[in-house]
């Protein structure tokens, strides 16, 4: 076992090996780190920030920092809490997120972290910026109002179906996923079953048909919150 | 047409290789030909080089001197920096409009103009200024910019605007610009003569690892603003593993208010490119390329004839000097407007062809840069510091300066003073020393750093200029007590919207947010209470975000509130009726009176 990396998160010791990041070891030890553009099947990305971690006090994005023996790592903490609500505030005054009346209230993961992290409204002015939809495919449904530019489509169909449909483009304020076409969506080889489509951590891509097929007050997080699978790990393990 | 388009990006693929990797030289070629890179020709490069469409347009939509759509066959970019407004770029701007007949970011009809708006151009010290295509045109008034679309209107070309060269190099018939140098104090590094080729005839009668030492020991630190250890950066390059690593020049002067790379690429090149070589040498790299802003793109001829020169030389290419194992060749790869990409690791995504996204560190350049080689990544001003520390000594260098801080730095200094321009004072200089020899009469608030850096008052003005106290990549703008510092602030919350990649969400979303309420405060419409809601939020937007851009793009905001915070208590009101100041009533129930067709009751004036 010579080969195994020890460090702390929040003074509780955690074994991981050598190339895990942060995010990976704390997961297997059952400590839930809150995040939105992480994906376990992914590449890491780091866009959305709210994995942020402070590593002997300086801030990291715990899905890509590697672990290194005896790191100090902070991560439930007052502060953090703080300014994770701070960059989900961002994000829900930046888009336009419709959380009563989405389609994909309850298995949404923004308003997930929302709840988890105790949010109420944000403090921060509603920037209600201009965003298209597209519903050119007959199957699936994108509406960039509720787009959090967190690349899970993007690296989705890169890594795990094997295509190239969506990639970002412009900067700043006018980032926004593209699909490789000249016109719609529709235009592209996406299928329905892409992992691309499952891996929308919010209601930016839909598919069609599906909307209310499960009640809210059925779904997911509306029966155990965000991070419980992970932290359910930890709870078997002192068992 | 379709035919020959297809055949034209063919063959600029093919100049390229048909490489992926040299997406930005075949985009800017494309735009360069054709006025835009259409979607069209969006299909056809990604079908040449063996990428997607989308990947294209990730790029040609990422940087300000690549569009989709169709540009004039003059493209006018007027420099709309702080230090330009200070210097009445308003009335070149209205000179522009009129003569041309249309807004900012506007097209003339028959597509032969372009009216754009662009941040910091490098020209601070000779504002207004403006690019015309690549041709710089400094110093305007509202009678040289009406004289600049005449004479392109009557047929002429960008050579015809040029009547007075400027001094040194800028008269130099690759060159062939009226931008002037300014140096206003010449110092005993940078503005030193040295002999080309003696310092790399000294490095290769060296060992590889004798040469960083000479580097570490004369305490070099990074000269664009962050200060690392230069020594170290190469010791940790030249450890890593692999046998193929890669030199690379950070010439995306990029800072607002910073020009002294201008000036070192106009007079030192040699100087320059020789400190790569020898950087080269140490490291054991093959390549080198120098990443050249496109708003200097009028200086490349010129240095690509260095370039040739140092290779007919030897002292580039093949067996450098006779010497064996050393092969070192230097590529320049232009950028297309983007400042984020002076951000290093920004900058090798823009090499590698990629959109100017920072990466995810670790791994670090060092370890993982361009195309995955070992990459050290320095400024400009750095390489010329290498050269000269290898010609005359560790030691001599070390003696400059102070502890923490060794040699000399080029400082840009511009604003409210008499004698704008390039300095090279020692390090660890008193602010109030610096202010006085620019000629600063009245100087109020002294940015230094750029906008990334600190807006400082005259309390600091007894501090020094080094690392270890005030830290700047060599940017100075000095404001007179008619500049509000919240105008100043503002100025720079535009441009880190304007720049920010959009990658991370505190950066994309934060600026905004900072910006909306410094405006909401300016109007008098603030509370106290927004003064801690801007420092909360800057330091959020500090704190969380993935790069240097935006770990530094609320410091304008939490400097001034620092420094400044009078002028911003001077505007706020306490909110005594419960009422948010921000909500006017009557402005919001407008829109609905004007649909109703009657005044509200309730809401009477």
């Amino acid at each position: 076992m010579s080969d195994k990396i020890r460090f702390t998160i929040d003074g509780v010791e955690v074994e991981a090996t050598p190339g895990q990041t942060i995010m990976q070891a704390a997961d297997a030890a059952g400590i839930y780190i809150p995040r939105l553009c992480a994906h376990n099947d992914l590449s890491p990305f780091g866009s959305c920030r709210v994995c942020t971690v402070l590593v002997n006090d300086r801030p990291q994005a715990a899905c890509t920092q590697p672990v290194a023996p005896g790191m100090i790592v902070e991560n439930d903490t007052e502060q953090l809490r703080q300014v994770r609500v701070n960059i989900i505030e961002m994000l829900f005054v930046e888009g336009n997120h419709y959380c009563p009346f989405c389609e994909k209230s309850g298995n949404c993961e923004l308003q997930a972290l929302g709840y988890r992290l105790g949010m109420l409204a944000p403090k921060y002015p509603y920037m209600f910026n201009e965003h298209d939809v597209d519903a050119s495919h007959p199957d699936i449904y994108i509406d960039h109002n509720r787009c959090i530019l967190c690349g899970r489509c993007v690296r989705s169909s890169k890594e795990l179906d094997g295509k190239n449909v969506f990639q970002f483009v412009g900067r700043g304020l006018h980032k926004k996923v593209a699909f490789n076409s000249d016109t719609d969506l529709s235009a592209t080889d996406v299928s329905v079953t892409d992992k691309a489509i499952e891996n929308c951590p919010v209601g930016a891509i839909l598919r069609k048909r599906e909307g209310y097929s499960v009640p809210i007050g059925q779904r997911k997080y509306d029966k155990q919150p965000i991070g419980s699978d992970i932290e359910a790990r930890r709870a078997e393990s002192n068992r | 047409m379709a035919e020959k388009l297809g055949t034209a990006i063919g063959e600029i693929c093919e100049l390229f290789s048909n490489d992926p990797t040299r997406m930005m030289d075949i985009v800017r070629e494309v735009q360069g030909r054709f006025g835009h890179v259409s979607s069209e020709a969006m299909d056809l490069i990604a079908a040449s080089v063996g990428s997607h469409r989308v990947e294209v347009e990730s790029v040609v939509s990422f940087y300000s001197f690549l569009s989709e759509k169709r540009k004039g066959s003059f493209v006018i970019r007027l420099c709309n920096d702080v230090i330009d407004k200070l210097h009445g770029v308003e009335k070149v701007a209205d000179a522009f409009r009129e003569e041309l007949g249309i807004e900012f970011g506007e097209s003339t009809p028959d597509g032969r103009f372009t009216l754009e708006w662009t941040p910091c151009i490098g020209m601070c010290d000779q504002a207004p200024a403006a690019l015309v295509n690549d041709r710089m045109m400094t110093r305007l008034s509202s009678d040289s910019a009406r004289q600049i679309v005449r004479t392109l209107k009557a047929g002429g070309s960008e050579d015809n605007l040029t009547h007075l060269m400027g001094d040194g190099n800028n008269a130099h018939p690759l060159v062939k610009s009226m931008v002037m140098n300014n140096i206003r104090e010449r110092g005993p590094v940078i503005f030193a003569e040295l002999e080309q080729g003696k310092a790399l005839h000294k490095a290769l009668s060296m060992s590889p690892v004798e040469v960083i030492k000479d580097v570490k020991t004369a305490r070099l630190r990074g000269r664009g603003g962050a200060g690392f250890p230069t020594g170290m950066k190469w010791e940790f390059t030249r450890a890593a593993p692999g046998d193929e690593k890669v030199v690379i020049c950070n010439a995306d002067e990029g800072e607002p208010g910073t020009f002294k790379d201008r000036v070192i690429l106009t007079e030192r090149p040699d100087m320059m490119f020789e400190g790569m070589t020898i950087a080269g040498y140490a490291i054991g790299a093959g390549t080198g390329v120098v990443y050249l802003r496109g708003e200097y793109a009028y200086l490349r001829p010129f240095l690509e004839s260095v370039l040739a020169e140092r290779r007919r030389k030897n002292l580039l290419g093949n067996c450098i000097l006779g010497r064996e194992n050393f092969c070192f060749d230097i590529r320049i790869q232009m950028g297309a407007g983007a400042y984020v990409c002076g951000e290093e690791t920004a900058l090798i995504s823009s090499c590698e062809g990629l959109r100017g996204d920072p990466k995810n560190r670790p791994p670090f350049p060092a370890q993982k840069g361009y195309l995955a080689l070992p990459t050290s990544v320095n400024n400009v001003e750095t390489f010329c510091c290498v050269s000269q520390i290898i010609d005359k000594g560790a030691g001599w260098f070390a003696e400059m300066g102070s502890r923490g801080s060794t040699g000399t730095k080029l400082l840009s200094i511009s604003g409210d003073c008499t004698r704008p321009g390039v300095y090279e004072l020692p390090f660890g200089i008193k602010v109030c020393d610096m202010l006085e020899k620019a000629g600063a009469e009245n100087p109020y608030a002294v940015q230094i750093g750029g906008p990334s850096g600190q807006l400082i008052g005259r309390d600091d003005f007894c501090r020094t200029i080094c690392y270890d106290d005030i830290a700047t990549g060599g940017s100075v703008m000095i404001f007179s007590e008619e500049r509000s510092p919240l105008m100043i602030a503002h100025e720079f919350m535009e441009f880190f919207c304007e720049e920010s990649c959009g990658y991370c969400t505190p950066c994309r979303a934060g600026n905004e947010l900072l910006k909306e309420r410094l405006e909401v405060i300016m109007r008098g419409e603030g509370t106290p209470e927004d003064l801690d809601y801007l420092k909360q939020l800057g330091e959020t937007v500090a704190f969380a975000s993935r790069c240097g851009l935006g770990q530094t793009s609320p410091n304008p905001i939490l400097s001034s509130l620092k420094n400044f915070r009078g002028e911003y208590e001077k505007l706020v009101r306490k909110n005594i009726d419960g009422m948010q100041p921000t909500f006017d009533i009557h402005k919001a129930l407008a829109a609905g009176e004007e649909l109703q067709g009657r005044k509200s009751v309730i809401y009477t004036d």
